[in-house]
């Protein structure tokens, strides 16, 4: 292991950005049906504790047993996200409170933590974890080795869905339904789209995904339980969402720049490098909000990209 | 084709009725309640004993009233901070920070100070657990008024950055704060007697001094709010941002006001928690009490009322009293948590009971009755 501190910096950018991604590209979706979703961080932890208890209980061989991990925690953050479709598409609740309701309810003090701590995963180690693989052979390869060929299938997947993700919105007939919907519901609803079905398919799809990100932290990242192990990458998701102007492929480069930060602190360190780690630590906080500011102000200001009904629950009754 | 083709139907209604603004609350408890059962007996708890437990531990003797008191102050003063705040439509979530700074001022006044009279110190540690959480709050305030920045994920991210400034001050830096004695678990260093808040006793119950002030203090913004012209023009802002531009209200100076305004009383908060509480700047129990997310429960449950604030604090402080004393295998931890949490996406979807009548429909759809225009405030 003789790589020079760029591409150390880049490939554990790469592992630590792909929870994150994999997050803030299920809320690119849900946003860009007009469903603001600040329940991430929650749905993130519900998640991980799905997939880590699965991978303690679930038997077979090790492919089968991953596999089924990220199912289930797929499938529980995704009822997560179907509960705030509920309130804020059927009942059309504030979208903000309905949110934070959900990190609260299923939060690091919430019910991940009572589902932890009532299913014993707290206790021992994920059995199976979600192992780096090595891809043709070629994970000793000079600078493309540790960044292309030794990462999980996970870190494959988003890669994958990136681009199936930006075809889908800016190249299919259902895809431009979806931004159709998050810009002008009435005229959607006009055009015959059924406006309730794309918000909560999406919000739904959302949650699957982040719920999968929740997954890669509890079976790739920190193999044991700690309640609110997630530590506020959901919300740093959120963000990005904004930094990438709702694309996918721009949340792609800000969910890495934020692995970067993420993992910066651990690689200085074992590089003895004196620097307090209270400001690594806080690095990747401190760089959100400068983030969220540059894009909030001079000429990102237009908001490129953000859905025009982002937040407004749709009443047909008062088109 | 969407939500009218179903044969459950809302229809928005013209006025609020005045009994919905406790109903609803009350509802939204009851219905946490029975959810709440369903969650325990899936995970193989008995419902009915673990809230008979529950209440007995929270309110059933005088010595488990104190105990609620004292935990109901912090987050009375929580509520009011994202009570304040919420009023306007501005999503202060950064209570938790604004209280951790408004802790580390009001021991650092408290260490400086320790030879000065108990009132001197009271005050200065009032005044300086204000001005930290105020100014703390200033910073995703000024980003909201200047450059538009979103305050939900910045005063978010500042909660995260105080909890590291905490973990800084104490356990990674010699600081100001740390006891130089503290060998192996580093620790802050103690306030003196003088700098401990008094407790009042009423018929054996325990009071202590942060709970009178955190009410003054909800007294107070009450009165601000209801009773002020500043108070008025925070609430059409909330109501309707757009009514208020045209109205000539200086929005960017309300939202500095407001968030200084409640970053404040989160603040205080922080000084009680010292004075009154810890008496000693403890960073692991500040960050994992997770007093800002209970507060944003108790304003919403409370419908954003200063004075109901009180009340409801009074009963999260006595759920979150059985939650510590009952703690165990019969009684996993975030349980409270998920109850709170429940309690909370109940008032969300209660409110729509407020705005909505529900009409289920027999036959066919009607043609809706077209409604005023109304601003909605979504």
């Amino acid at each position: 292991m003789n790589h020079n501190l760029f591409v150390i910096i880049a490939a554990s950018a790469i592992f630590y950005g792909t929870p994150i991604y994999f997050a803030a590209l299920g809320e690119v979706l849900t946003e860009r049906s007009g469903v603001l979703n600040l329940g991430v961080e929650g749905m993130m932890l519900i998640g991980a504790v799905a997939g880590s208890w699965t991978s303690s209980h679930l038997g077979g061989p090790a492919w089968f047993v991953v596999l089924g991990a990220i199912i289930v925690g797929a499938f529980a953050a995704a009822l997560c996200a179907a509960l705030h479709g509920l309130l804020v598409i059927t009942l059309r609740a504030n979208q903000t409170v309905a949110g934070l309701a959900l990190t609260i309810f299923a939060g690091a003090v919430g019910l991940s933590s009572y589902l932890a701590n009532s299913w014993h995963v707290a206790r021992a180690p994920a059995l199976r974890q979600i192992r780096r693989l090595n891809v043709f052979g070629l994970k000793d390869a000079p600078v493309v080795g540790p960044l292309l060929f030794n990462h999980n299938v996970l870190t494959y997947l988003s890669w994958v869905l990136c681009v199936v993700a930006s075809i889908y919105l800016f190249r299919t007939r259902m895809g431009m339904h979806l931004r159709a919907v998050g810009e002008s519901p009435q005229t959607a609803d006009a055009m015959g789209i059924n406006v309730t079905a794309y918000r909560y398919g999406h919000t739904i799809v959302g949650g699957a995904l982040a719920g999968i990100g929740g997954v890669f932290f509890s079976l790739a990242i920190v193999p044991t339980w700690v309640d609110g192990m997630t530590t506020g990458r959901g919300w740093i998701a959120i963000a990005l969402v904004i930094f990438g102007f709702w694309r996918p492929d721009l949340t792609l480069v800000g969910a890495y720049l934020f692995g970067a930060f993420s993992s910066l602190g651990l690689i200085l360190k074992a590089r003895n490098v004196d620097i307090n780690s209270s400001i690594l630590d806080s690095l990747p906080f401190v760089m959100t909000i400068v983030v969220l500011v540059v894009v909030s102000t001079g000429w990102a200001r237009k908001r490129l990209g953000a859905p025009a009904s982002l937040g407004v629950a749709y009443e047909r009754e008062e088109r | 084709m969407s939500s009218v083709r179903g044969r459950v139907r809302f229809e928005k209604r013209l006025d609020v009725a005045k009994r919905m603004t406790y109903l609803v609350p009350l509802m939204s408890v009851g219905a946490a309640l029975v959810v709440g059962a369903i969650l325990l007996l899936a995970t193989g708890h008995n419902p009915i004993d673990t809230y008979h437990k529950v209440f007995s531990r929270g309110f059933g003797s005088r010595s488990s009233l104190s105990g609620t008191i004292g935990l109901a102050t912090p987050i009375l003063f929580t509520g009011l901070a994202a009570a304040a705040a919420f009023r306007m439509g501005l999503f202060n979530i950064g209570g938790e920070g604004q209280l951790i700074m408004g802790a580390v001022g009001a021991s650092g006044v408290a260490i400086a100070l320790s030879d000065q009279a108990a009132p001197v110190i009271f005050i200065a540690m009032v005044v300086a657990g204000m001005v930290c959480g105020g100014l703390y709050a200033l910073v995703p305030g000024f980003l909201k008024a200047r450059f538009k920045t979103s305050e939900i994920i910045t005063s978010l991210m500042m909660n995260y950055i105080a909890a590291i400034v905490l973990n800084y001050l104490i356990f990674n830096s010699t600081s100001y704060w740390r006891d130089p004695k503290s060998k192996g678990f580093p620790t802050g260093k103690a306030i003196g007697s003088a700098a401990q808040w008094n407790e009042f006793t009423v018929s054996d119950v325990v009071v202590p001094l942060g709970f009178v002030v955190a009410s003054i203090a909800a007294a107070v913004v009450w009165g601000l709010y209801k009773k002020t012209r500043f108070g008025f023009e925070v609430n059409v802002v909330g109501d309707s941002p757009v009514a208020a531009r045209y109205a000539g209200v200086n929005t960017r100076r309300k939202v500095l006001t407001v968030m200084g305004i409640s970053g404040a009383l989160a603040g205080l908060g922080g000084a009680s928690d010292i004075g009154d509480f810890r008496h000693v700047l403890d960073a692991k129990g500040l960050s994992q009490a997770g007093y800002g997310y209970t507060g944003i429960v108790v304003a919403a449950l409370a419908r954003l009322n200063p004075l109901a604030v009180i009340v409801v604090a009074v009963v999260m402080g006595g759920l979150t009293n059985a939650g510590y004393a009952l703690q165990g295998p019969d009684f996993p931890s975030g349980l409270v948590g998920t109850l709170q949490g429940l309690i909370l996406f109940c008032t969300v979807a209660g409110e729509v009971l407020t705005r909505y009548r529900v009409r289920i429909n027999r036959r066919t759809v009607a043609p809706a009755p077209s409604g005023p225009a109304e601003v909605s405030a979504a």
